[in-house]
């Protein structure tokens, strides 16, 4: 049963990030992004990580796609034919994925992972918070200076007159 | 019954391979943006599943980090497509070629 809803998620998941990269309609890429996005909470919940799960809704859902579709409303004509450009290493680029892809399957299943049956924890809140506050206190305090330095700067660049 | 690490780490793997693909192939200075946050997702999902399996929360907490991480990028990155609307009227990468010549 825990097996088929993984897959379930999975599908929905890797069919819907497909989609905002073969998609030639910026606003629907953004849209198949929403799935992807919940998709991936959605694993997050399967994999016993509740409050990361909770983040993902809140700052990638909630920030990051009302932001990017922001942007494509301010730079696209809803409207425009989107012409698709035909890069010319493209043959040369599959060629490439395709055999990382490949490579690092091979290593996966070849690697003898760690597969640990622990009890579920009821949340992970308190663990998270603890280590957050504690182990990793400095790395804490300085990405939130880097988030007040992406303000600033975000808020210079998009200035009338920078 | 339990789904084993292998699964997990190989969807990451097939999203992140997603990601490249979006980055490599497409012109949309937007798109390219999204494929990365394909990528961070992956990471992320790569780093949530080493988390439950070897029983550590600490990579819940690097996801953390880099939620925090991703946030910041798309606010300067958004910024710097915007101005470069601004300024060039398209968002096409091919088209913004100002230090070439």
């Amino acid at each position: 049963m825990a097996d088929y809803t993984f897959w379930l998620i999975a599908a929905i998941t890797v069919i819907s990030a497909a989609f905002v990269v073969l998609n030639n309609q910026l606003v629907y890429s953004a849209v198949a992004l929403l799935f992807t996005l919940f998709g991936v909470a959605g694993l997050y919940v399967f994999l016993w990580a509740d409050f990361i799960a909770g983040v993902q809704l809140l700052v990638y859902v909630g920030g990051i796609l009302v932001l990017i579709i922001f942007g494509i409303m301010l730079t696209n004509r809803i409207s425009s034919v989107r012409i698709s450009h035909k890069s010319v290493q493209q043959g040369v680029g599959g060629a490439v994925i395709i055999w990382l892809f490949i490579f690092l399957s091979i290593v996966i299943l070849k690697t003898p992972w760690l597969n640990q049956t622990a009890m579920e924890p009821a949340s992970s809140v308190a663990q998270v918070g603890k280590l957050l506050l504690m182990k990793y206190l400095l790395p804490f305090e300085v990405i939130s200076v880097l988030l007040l330095g992406a303000l600033i700067g975000a808020a210079t660049l998009s200035r009338e007159d920078p | 019954m339990i789904v084993p690490l292998e699964h997990v780490i190989l969807l990451s793997l097939a999203l992140f391979s997603i990601g490249v693909f979006g980055v490599l192939f497409r012109r949309n200075a937007i798109t390219i943006f999204m494929s990365i946050e394909l990528m961070l997702n992956a990471v992320n999902l790569a780093l949530v599943g080493f988390s439950r399996y070897y029983d550590s929360v600490d990579g819940q907490v690097f996801v953390f980090l880099v939620m925090t991480l991703a946030a910041a990028e798309v606010a300067v990155g958004l910024a710097i497509i915007i101005a470069l609307y601004r300024n060039r009227q398209t968002v096409n990468i091919d088209e913004i070629n100002l230090l070439k010549n």
